[in-house]
């Protein structure tokens, strides 16, 4: 009796949780516990609350509903690579890991089942030449735009020469913490600066030993390329240290509200890198709270919107939709196929008008992606914290980082991994 | 019933001293292979090879490894990562440097170069021993993490410090990479686990593997009776680093095709190495199996149970993962602390008396 009433429970449970199934299938690989959960469940909020978005308000994109069935990874590679196979049957669109790690897994697979990844400031950014890496876009920057940027921003701080100037790199050790070492190495060449690299091993609770070393070598500057608990004790250590604050620039990995409240108000004043806006004043999150929040539907806990990473999520989002939007526009077809999907992505153009229509305007900046470039103009922007008011804000622009520089390194890179892999570079 | 001696009369000492003495352990032996090899591979796919029966099988091999050397040989290491690490960055180098070798080989020549670093983090136990040689290992282990990531030569150079498997063919289909299909990713880690099984099966029923128990259950007496520590305990490293060597070159090329040392071969995995044997049982081939099966596929199916049938949050489902897991551990270890394989035999015991148990 109680076997027959389990199976019968189970059953209904079965087909009450199997979800209506939606046409457009967005994935999200998201990591809601473990080390890096503090980041990993904003962004995977508001990728969720975006689609949900769209779905209550517009009724899904183009009439056809989105889904987004999430699979936790914890930030580890292993369960990536379950997740993608475990979601890749669904009709998957377009994959988005949020780890460089399960990046680099993924890479050569969705070459072969041709399902794009969107890798939004992360990743491998040799990625960007899009002759290479043909199912690979990690527009609108990536890491080696980001280190530049950062080196402009202190170009800037000290009139244009940073002759003679000691900058160091503080980085996660593993894949994402040493991308950024050959830009760097090749704008100290270029600007005359000298550059040391000290590294966190993870997950980075202990960082006494590195402080120590910032401490005797005293450097002008200092970019950091953390992620999840390192970046709070960083700022702490910095705090601890008495580095000015003004000097210390997070990556925009390491510049959300999690990494400097913890330090109060002596992480007033540290910068990071950015390549969309902050807070909640955007006509879109009104939409969120009426459609999304008001009806019980917010992904989570519903306690990040607004937050930095929950609106990067959030613009992952946008720029997913845009591309799935565009695609139904350039074949006729609403429920479109993951190949018309990269295609899409290839040619997508966002412009402020884009934005201004989403109800995020000056949200990000304005690129385009084509072929031979997927990984956009590499435009960013700075941060910076603000411990009394508790809120991060953009003190610049978005501006270009040296491209001269990047590009030549990621055609060299990405050169080197086509002929690694025997891929002849071309765009059809 | 099934499971009993009455009736196989054995009529020579080979036949007696066989690996399965009992007719019903050979013919189930046979028909696991035979599922194994002939009707596993044409009814696979992608999600069953890559989440489940890949890591299952590697996993299995790492643990022979540790059991060699933790179940039969009485050495406590924590170093399994590090090894795995050294086997899979072996593994890489022989790839890129020699690219028409065939990958069967760079994996057994992986294994080899393990040995040979696991013998020399051997040597400190000739002088230590329980939990000062397992600081010793966990010294192994983070040294080797800290190697890899440090110099650049092992990953030749690469921007991120991340190795990729290139593809490479067996027979000309690919078994790494990305286009490798699932039934040949399974086979060649199927031939794998059978040849290190087999192997180590009859290393340990062997005057070596005895030596290595007489060691385990005391050192000193065993040291007395002419057993040779040194030679003992060294080849015990060896062996085990062996096995641990090409589950870590499988796990790297076929299994994940591109790894970092930190992310991929940190402590938590030696840590998990440690608890598929304790959990399997110590000093038992069959229990690396079974810890191997136990803590790979019992979260996947958790997930599914979780996630896909009730429809549950999956942060709740991941949280719930590791209570069950950490519960099931705890159950086991004071239910049964000789591990999975004691509940074998012992089920295996029961059916031999059965219907007359005294």
């Amino acid at each position: 009796m109680t076997t027959k009433k389990l199976m019968t429970a189970s059953v209904v449970a079965l087909m009450a949780a199997t979800p209506v199934m939606a046409d457009l299938v967005f994935p999200s690989l998201s990591y809601r516990t473990g080390p890096f959960a503090a980041g990993g469940i904003a962004f995977a909020d508001g990728y969720a609350d975006y689609f949900t978005l769209l779905n209550e308000r517009d009724g899904g994109i183009g009439g056809v509903m989105a889904s987004v069935p999430e699979c936790e990874t914890a930030y580890n590679a292993e369960k990536g690579v379950e997740c993608y196979e475990a979601t890749k049957a669904e009709g998957a669109l377009v994959y988005q890991p949020l780890a460089t790690s399960i990046t680099y897994q993924l890479i050569p697979k969705v070459e072969v089942d041709g399902i794009p990844l969107h890798t939004m400031g992360y990743g491998r950014t040799s990625a960007k030449n899009g002759e290479v890496f043909r199912h690979t876009f990690n527009y609108p920057v990536n890491y080696w735009d980001g280190a530049s940027a950062g080196v402009n921003h202190f170009l800037d701080l000290n009139d244009g020469s940073l002759e003679g100037r000691k900058i160091t790199l503080l980085h996660f050790n593993g894949a994402y913490g040493k991308e950024p070492i050959p830009t760097l190495e090749a704008l100290a060449e270029k600007h005359g600066f000298e550059l040391t690299t000290i590294a966190i091993d993870y997950p980075g609770q202990e960082q006494k030993s590195q402080w120590l070393q910032i401490r005797r070598e005293r450097p002008d500057y200092i970019l950091f390329w953390g992620w999840g608990v390192m970046n709070q004790v960083a700022v702490q250590e910095a705090a601890n240290i008495g580095y000015p604050m003004e000097n210390f620039m997070g990556i925009w990995w390491s510049g959300s509200e999690n990494d400097v409240l913890p330090a109060g108000a002596a992480a007033d004043g540290y910068k990071a890198l950015a390549f969309h806006e902050m807070g909640s004043d955007f006509p879109v999150f009104d939409d969120i709270q009426t459609y999304v929040v008001d009806a019980g539907k917010a992904a989570g806990a519903g306690d990040q919107i607004g937050s930095v990473l929950y609106n990067r999520g959030l613009y992952a989002a946008f720029l997913a939709a845009e591309a799935a939007a565009d695609a139904q526009e350039a074949t006729g077809e609403p429920e479109i196929t993951a190949a018309m999907m990269r295609d899409a992505m290839e040619s997508l153009e966002i412009t402020a008008q884009d934005m201004e229509d989403a109800g995020i305007p000056g949200f990000g900046p304005v690129f385009s992606v084509t072929c031979q470039n997927h990984g956009g103009d590499g435009l960013a922007s700075v941060a910076q914290w603000d411990a009394t008011a508790q809120e991060w804000s953009l003190i610049s622009d978005f501006f270009p980082s040296d491209g001269e520089v990047v590009n030549a390194l990621i055609k060299a890179d990405s050169e080197a991994f086509a002929a690694e892999n025997d891929i002849t570079p071309s765009c059809d | 019933m099934l499971y009993r001696e009455a009736g196989d009369f054995k009529t020579s000492y080979p036949e007696d001293s066989q690996t399965f003495p009992i007719a019903f352990d050979r013919w189930r032996y046979w028909a696991v292979l035979a599922i194994a090899f002939l009707v596993i591979p044409f009814v696979i796919n992608d999600y069953w090879a890559s989440s489940l029966m890949v890591p299952f099988l590697i996993y299995a091999i790492a643990a022979i490894g540790l059991n060699i050397l933790t179940g039969y040989c009485g050495q406590v290491s924590l170093g399994t990562g590090g090894f795995m690490a050294v086997g899979a960055y072996a593994c890489y180098k022989l790839m890129t440097a020699f690219p028409d070798v065939n990958i069967v080989f760079h994996v057994l020549l992986a294994g080899g170069i393990t040995a040979a670093v696991g013998a020399a983090f051997g040597l400190p136990s000739l002088r230590i021993k329980g939990f000062y040689l397992a600081v010793a290992t966990l010294a192994a282990q983070f040294f080797l993490v800290w190697l890899f990531n440090k110099v650049a030569w092992f990953y030749n150079y690469s921007a991120s410090g991340q190795i990729n498997a290139p593809e490479r063919f067996i027979f000309g289909t690919a078994v790494t990479g990305p286009s490798a299909p699932a039934w040949a990713q399974y086979l060649v880690c199927l031939v794998f686990v059978t040849f290190c099984a087999v192997l180590a099966r009859n290393l340990t029923r062997g005057s070596l593997g005895r030596s290595w128990m007489a060691i385990r259950d005391m050192d000193i007496a065993a040291e007395i009776i002419g057993v040779n520590p040194l030679k003992a305990k060294l080849t015990a490293f060896a062996v085990s680093s062996f096995f641990i060597g090409i589950s870590g070159a499988l796990f790297f090329a076929v299994y994940l095709g591109a790894v970092e040392a930190g992310d991929s071969f940190g402590i938590t995995k030696s840590f998990l190495v440690l608890f598929m044997v304790i959990l399997g049982g110590l000093g038992s081939i069959f229990g690396s199996f079974a810890g191997a099966a136990f803590l790979v596929i019992l979260p996947v199916f958790l997930k599914i149970i979780g996630v896909d049938v009730l429809g549950w949050p999956t942060e709740m489902v991941a949280h719930l993962q590791l209570v069950i897991v950490g519960a099931l551990i705890m159950f086991f270890l004071i239910k049964e602390p000789h591990g999975l394989a004691q509940l074998w035999r012992l089920a295996k015991e029961k059916l031999r008396l059965w219907p007359f148990p005294y």
